[in-house]
Parts: structure tokens; sequence; C-alpha cells
């Protein structure tokens, strides 16, 4: 699997998360029982579309969820491991006090926010930003150190700088987004939480900070939640990716196998959501109707209404996540779907063999050697 | 709006090639937005120069970065913005200026704007945003009136429309926000609409049905679309011709499949690599760095030139025109011109990319 092979152990571990908005009665549940592990070193992308929790789970492991958000159940392990140190120390962030969470924040667990274009103080000039962590976080620090580490941040993520003294709006999009990276990576976290970070930015920006990013990355060893609607996106950068419906993880998988061979309905309808650049033109369909209101989800599975498979039993008992039938055993590939348990016809679409067409690019392929899917249709 | 058609050089006209007269026609479209500097009196060159043309039943995309003029162009044809020069035909007939004029101009040419955040009022209701241009262009009956609005919500698939239409947009998401922005942009009937960024801020599982819907549109009204995006992918599964700009001008146009297939501008090739592609299986090898230049000083010649890995001297120094690249694709670039086309293989290939 993807996330084992050459990764590191677990660095953070989410578990049974549950994140409600409001309390009481109209409290409406944001997420639902959200597990994932990020590992050293690896780049776990987190899909879905608004509404669907991505954002939400990005605020509730930081503990910056704001209230109506309640976080009403679930672990957040952080496995700490400072630069240089061989102790991991462990702290359950949902259990973490304020000093406890000080510590964390930023300088272990650093975030890059949606829209740069407001994260930034548009009063402050860059440089002020810029050491302003720097002087909470590593007190010893001189003014005259915490200006050179600001240019050599800026100049890591190729900012010239003369660059220091400009306010944000001096700056273009591309430019203010790549200051929003310097920060966040100004203390050397391990951890580094990136919800769309490039979505308001032109393609060809988007793939200068992104080759930038994994370049930062191989270099500096933190590992990255990367948070995006953008599917075809997080397929060419994460090793493995987590998809969300309505609050729930409904397939998890390396970007690969799941692009590849897709267990989820929802999953398989994103893919096909994405118009190929190369190729025969094909009208498709994306997927028929719209996201759930959280306020009325339905019954069961909640992408049943949408979904062209369902059956009977996926409008009455929610699918928990578990091994789907076509993989074989010791894989780490989940999906939450009725369809993918033991002695369902599973459809062709979602029985292809796990990455029997590639030549396994990013570790060692799940099952290699597959038993049959219990039968074909349709 | 004078007509400086100045027939020194033939027009190149981009669009979709049909027979007839197309239903709307932008000819030589200039704008240039004045900005006041220290230095006096300078302008930024937005649009430089395009000639455009709409046939009804069809769909246009044009594609670029932001500031590359692709949403001054969508104004320009909507009459929110008066061009510099350059004059608008809609079925051949030049667009007058007078108050009557423009508001039958607005019912027949109808915009849809990027962001569905500010183009919705937020003190009103979804109703009064679908009613005011249906009793404005199209004075239903009395009866009329509600089932019309919540027509126009099921055809965006806002279903059932008696949940959304008497919600404000502060209660909608970003993507109901947008269709309710379309709902009203085909509630006038317009025969051409102009959808700027119409699916960028959906989710993506229902800009397919976005897409489709504004290809049913083209095919059953006969409408002629023209659809501003940045995502060249979606460019090339809905429209049926993609026009490339950068910095104000068009740099390609030519048939949606064959730009994507077989770009001849750099700039277009640079655009192609960025774009994200799950089914890539190399590394991706960005052709050409850099951000797009200032359109208050333009560079010289080609502007594309200083991010360029073919640029020649010649680029530096003239504009390239338009010329073709086979079939009805256009690129300008001179490239493609037999008198400056680089004389051995090895000016051919990129020079090494510079950080």
């Amino acid at each position: 699997m993807t996330a084992s092979g050459h990764l590191g152990e677990p660095v953070l571990e989410i578990r049974d998360l549950c994140v409600d908005y409001g309390v009481g009665k109209k409290a409406v549940r944001a997420i639902t029982d959200a597990t994932l592990t990020l590992h050293r070193g690896e780049v776990l992308g987190l899909a879905g579309e608004s509404g669907s929790g991505k954002s939400t789970l990005a605020y509730a492991l930081t503990r910056l969820l704001r209230a109506p958000g309640v976080i009403t159940g679930g672990q957040v392990l952080f496995h700490s491991r400072p630069q240089g140190s061989d102790t991991t120390r462990t702290v359950d962030l949902l259990a973490a006090g304020v000093e406890e969470l000080r510590v964390v924040r930023w300088s272990e667990l650093s975030v890059v926010f949606q829209s740069a274009m407001h994260a930034l103080n548009p009063v402050a000039r860059i440089d002020a930003q810029l050491t302003d962590m720097l002087k909470v976080h590593r007190r010893k620090m001189t003014a005259e150190q915490r200006k050179e580490r600001a240019i050599e941040l800026l100049r890591m993520v190729g900012i010239t700088s003369d660059r220091l003294l400009s306010y944000p709006h001096e700056l273009s999009g591309g430019m203010r987004q790549r200051v929003m990276i310097a920060m966040a990576l100004a203390l050397e976290p391990q951890v580094v939480l990136m919800d769309e970070p490039t979505t308001a930015l032109d393609v060809v920006t988007q793939r200068e900070i992104l080759e930038e990013l994994m370049q930062l990355r191989q270099r500096l060893g933190f590992a990255v939640i990367f948070i995006t609607h953008d599917l075809s996106l997080l397929i060419e950068l994460a090793d493995s990716i987590a998809i969300m419906y309505a609050g729930r993880i409904v397939e998890r998988g390396g970007a690969q196998e799941l692009f590849h061979s897709p267990r989820h309905p929802y999953t398989l309808g994103l893919i096909n959501s994405f118009p190929a650049l190369h190729g025969e033109k094909v009208r498709m369909e994306g997927i028929p109707g719209s996201p759930p209101a959280l306020t009325s989800l339905p019954g069961g599975c909640a992408f049943h209404p949408r979904c062209t498979f369902a059956l009977d039993r996926c409008s009455e008992e929610i699918p928990v996540l578990q091994r789907p039938v076509a993989d074989s055993d010791g894989t780490e590939r989940t999906a939450a779907c009725w369809l993918q348990t033991d002695g369902q016809t599973v459809p062709q679409q979602l029985a292809l063999p796990a990455s029997a067409k590639l030549p396994a690019p990013r570790g060692e392929a799940a099952g290699a050697e597959l038993p049959e899917p219990d039968g074909s249709i349709k | 709006m004078t007509t400086p058609t100045t027939e020194t050089t033939p027009r190149v006209v981009h669009g979709p090639k049909r027979p007839g007269t197309p239903a709307l026609e932008a000819r030589n479209l200039t704008k240039h937005f004045p900005v006041h500097q220290f230095r006096g009196r300078q302008v930024v060159h937005a649009v430089e120069d395009i000639s455009l043309a709409l046939p009804e039943g069809t769909v246009t995309a044009v594609v670029g970065e932001s500031g590359s003029g692709k949403s001054t162009l969508a104004r320009l044809l909507t009459q929110l913005i008066t061009p510099t020069s350059g004059e608008l035909l809609l079925d051949g007939k030049p667009v007058g200026t007078s108050a009557r004029e423009r508001r039958a101009y607005t019912s027949q040419v109808h915009l849809v704007l990027q962001d569905p955040f500010s183009s919705l009022n937020g003190v009103h209701s979804v109703r009064y945003h679908l009613e005011r241009p249906l009793k404005l262009h199209r004075k239903p009956g009395r009866g009329e009136l509600d089932a019309l609005a919540k027509s126009l919500l099921e055809r965006v698939a806002l279903s059932p429309a008696e949940n959304y239409i008497d919600k404000f947009p502060h209660e909608l998401s970003g993507g109901q926000r947008q269709r309710v922005a379309i709902a009203r942009g085909l509630a006038v009937q317009p025969r051409v609409l102009l959808a700027d960024e119409p699916v960028s801020m959906l989710d993506v599982s229902i800009r397919l049905g976005v897409l489709n819907l504004l290809d049913d549109l083209r095919e059953r009204e006969r409408l002629a679309i023209l659809y501003v995006t940045h995502d060249i992918a979606s460019a090339r599964y809905l429209a049926d011709t993609v026009v490339v700009m950068y910095a104000g001008q068009v740099v390609e146009s030519g048939p949606a499949t064959q730009i994507t297939d077989s770009p001849a501008h750099p700039y277009t090739q640079l655009l192609l690599s960025a774009a994200p592609d799950p089914s890539r299986t190399e590394p991706v090898e960005l052709r050409g760095r850099g951000a797009p230049p200032s359109l208050v000083d333009p560079p010289s010649g080609c502007r594309f030139h200083p991010r360029c890995p073919f640029a020649m001297a010649v680029c530096k120094e003239t504009a390239p025109p338009a010329l073709p690249a086979g079939g009805d694709q256009v690129a300008a670039c001179w490239l493609l011109s037999p008198d400056h086309a680089p004389t051995t293989a090895a000016d051919a290939t990129p020079s090494a990319t510079d950080e």
C-alpha cells in the first residue's frame, strides 16, 4: 500500500472524529466518524464537494473550529517528533489544553488557508507577518535573525527579498499564496494542512507553486494534508486520497489506485466529472442531482439518491468503511459502500483490478494477484 | 463607436465558422482603461483588436489566465463597458447606443457573471432575482410569473423549486447561488449567452450538469454561447471553437479538439502542460515560467516573448499576425511563418527554463 511503503510512521491519527454545528435538537452533524492516518512525509489528499466537511475537518483537528462548530467526539493523536530528536511525544489535540496547543500550533502543525487574499493582514507589511510567529515561538531570536529568516523563507518560495516591505495588495495572487506557504513553513512544522491553497490561482501559477511545494517537502520532510475539490489535481499530487461525502469518508486508497479502480460510486462519478484533455470528445454526465444539505440528509447511505447502483439496503443502513471485495487482504483500501460487501454483485466499473494497468508508480501496488470479482454485470 | 476597420491587413475573425450572419459579431474591439500614475496618464491595454463571431447554435470558449482580458472581452460584448474602438453587430446590424437600443440589446445578449457571491443582491430573495428580469423583458401574466420563475430554477437543477424560490442568497451554497445567476440569465430568453467562468465556483460533480445545460441550450434554443474559462479541459469539452487569449490579445484559435491535441502557439502549449491531468504518466514539464506582463506597458513585439521558450529576435520587435496553423486553426506566432521559422531543429527545442 502506498501509505506504508517508503513512508514513515504515523504522525497524525484522526480517530472517529465527529463535529456538529450547533447544539441540542438543532445540531447538524458535519463530520461523522472520520478516521484517517497521516504518515511522515506523506501527502494525503482530502477531496470532496463543498459541504462535505473537508474544511471543517481541517479546522477541527487544529482546534480552530469556531462556534457554532462543536467537536463531539473522537481523538486526534499527534505524534510529535521535533527535528533532531528521537523521542516521539503523543498529544491528543482534542484534549490538549491551551498551553499545549500553543506549542503545537504553527511550530509543529501549520495551516495554509484557502484564500490568501483574506488570510493576510492587509495593513501589515510582509516582513511583520512573517516574523510575527518567530517572535512568539522563537523567543531567543534577535530582530536581525528574524529578518534574515524571513528573507530566507521568501527566497525558499521564490520571492525576492525586496518584497519584504511590500503590503499584501502589492503582490499578485500567486505571490500572496507563496507568502502564506512561507509563513506555514517558517517554524519547520511536521504537518502542514493546506485548505484549497491554489484554488484561486491560474493553472500555470498553481503548477509552479505545487512544484515548489513538492520540492520543499522532499527537502524538509513535512507531511501534507491537501484539501481540495479538484480530484484531477489531487491524483497527480497526493500519495493517498480520502474522499468525503456529506461529512463521511466514503473511500480511501492510494491516489493511482483510486483513479484507475475506484470502489465507491461517488468516487467513480467524481472521476467522470473531469473532462479529459485527450481522446474522443464524449458527453459525460457527472453525477445526477446535487449534494444533500446536512440539515436534511437522506437515510442510509447519504449518496444513495444520486447513486445509479443503489440497492434497497442503501436507503436503510449506513455502510461502514471496509475493505472492498475486489481487493485482497492486507490492503489499506477501504470504501463505505454496500456493493463492496461479500455476496454482492459488484458492477464492473467498481471492480476493476487495482493498479493492473500501471507500473505501480508509488510504492507496492495492493494485491497484485486479485481474486476475480464476484461476477461482473452491467 | 466608430469603425476604424483598416483594410491594410486582412482581419482574422475568430470563432466558429458557420455560413450566414453570426448572431453577434465583434469587429476590432479594443479597450484601454485609463490609469493615473505619477507619470501622467497611462492606459491598461486590456483588450487589443479582437474580432470575434458568435454564430447561433455554437459555443465559443475563451481561455486564458486571469488578467488576459477574457472577462473584459465578455463585458465589452454585453455593452457593460464601452470599447475604445471597434463595433458590435447583432444579426449583422450595428448596435446603437440609445437607451432603447441598449435595453433591447440586453434582452438579446445576456451575461452570467463569475462570482455568485457578489452577483446576487443579498437583501433580495431568489424569487425577486428571477421575477425582475421576467417582468421587465417578458411581461408575463399574473399567474405565469411564479410558474416561469420556478421552471427557471428547475432548468438549472435547483429542484424542487419551492425549496429555493423564497430563499435568500446567504442561505444558498456558492454553487446554488451561481445556478440562480444562470437562471436569471436565462430569464430574458437571450439569443446570445455570455458565460463568464460560470462553473468555476460550482461543485465538481454538478459542473458537468451545468456545462451540459449550456450545451442543451445551444442545441434546443440555438443560443450562441461565449464560454469564458480558465479551464482548458472544460473548454475542450463544451466548445466548438477555442480562442486562447494572452495579455489582451488572441494568440490562437481553432476547433476545440485541434487546439488541445496540437497546440501551435507556445502559450497554449504552456497552458496545456500546466493543466491537471490525472492520466499523465510523466512528471510535468512546464513549458515556460513567470507571470503575465503588465498591460500598462506591455512587452514589445509578441507579448508572450519574455516567457516564451522559443523566442527569436523577431519576436521582440514585431507582433506576429494570426497565421494559419492547419484547418481553421490560426496562431499569432512567428514560428508558423516560413520567413521566420527556425532554420535548425535545435532552435525549436525550448532553451533551459530559467527560474
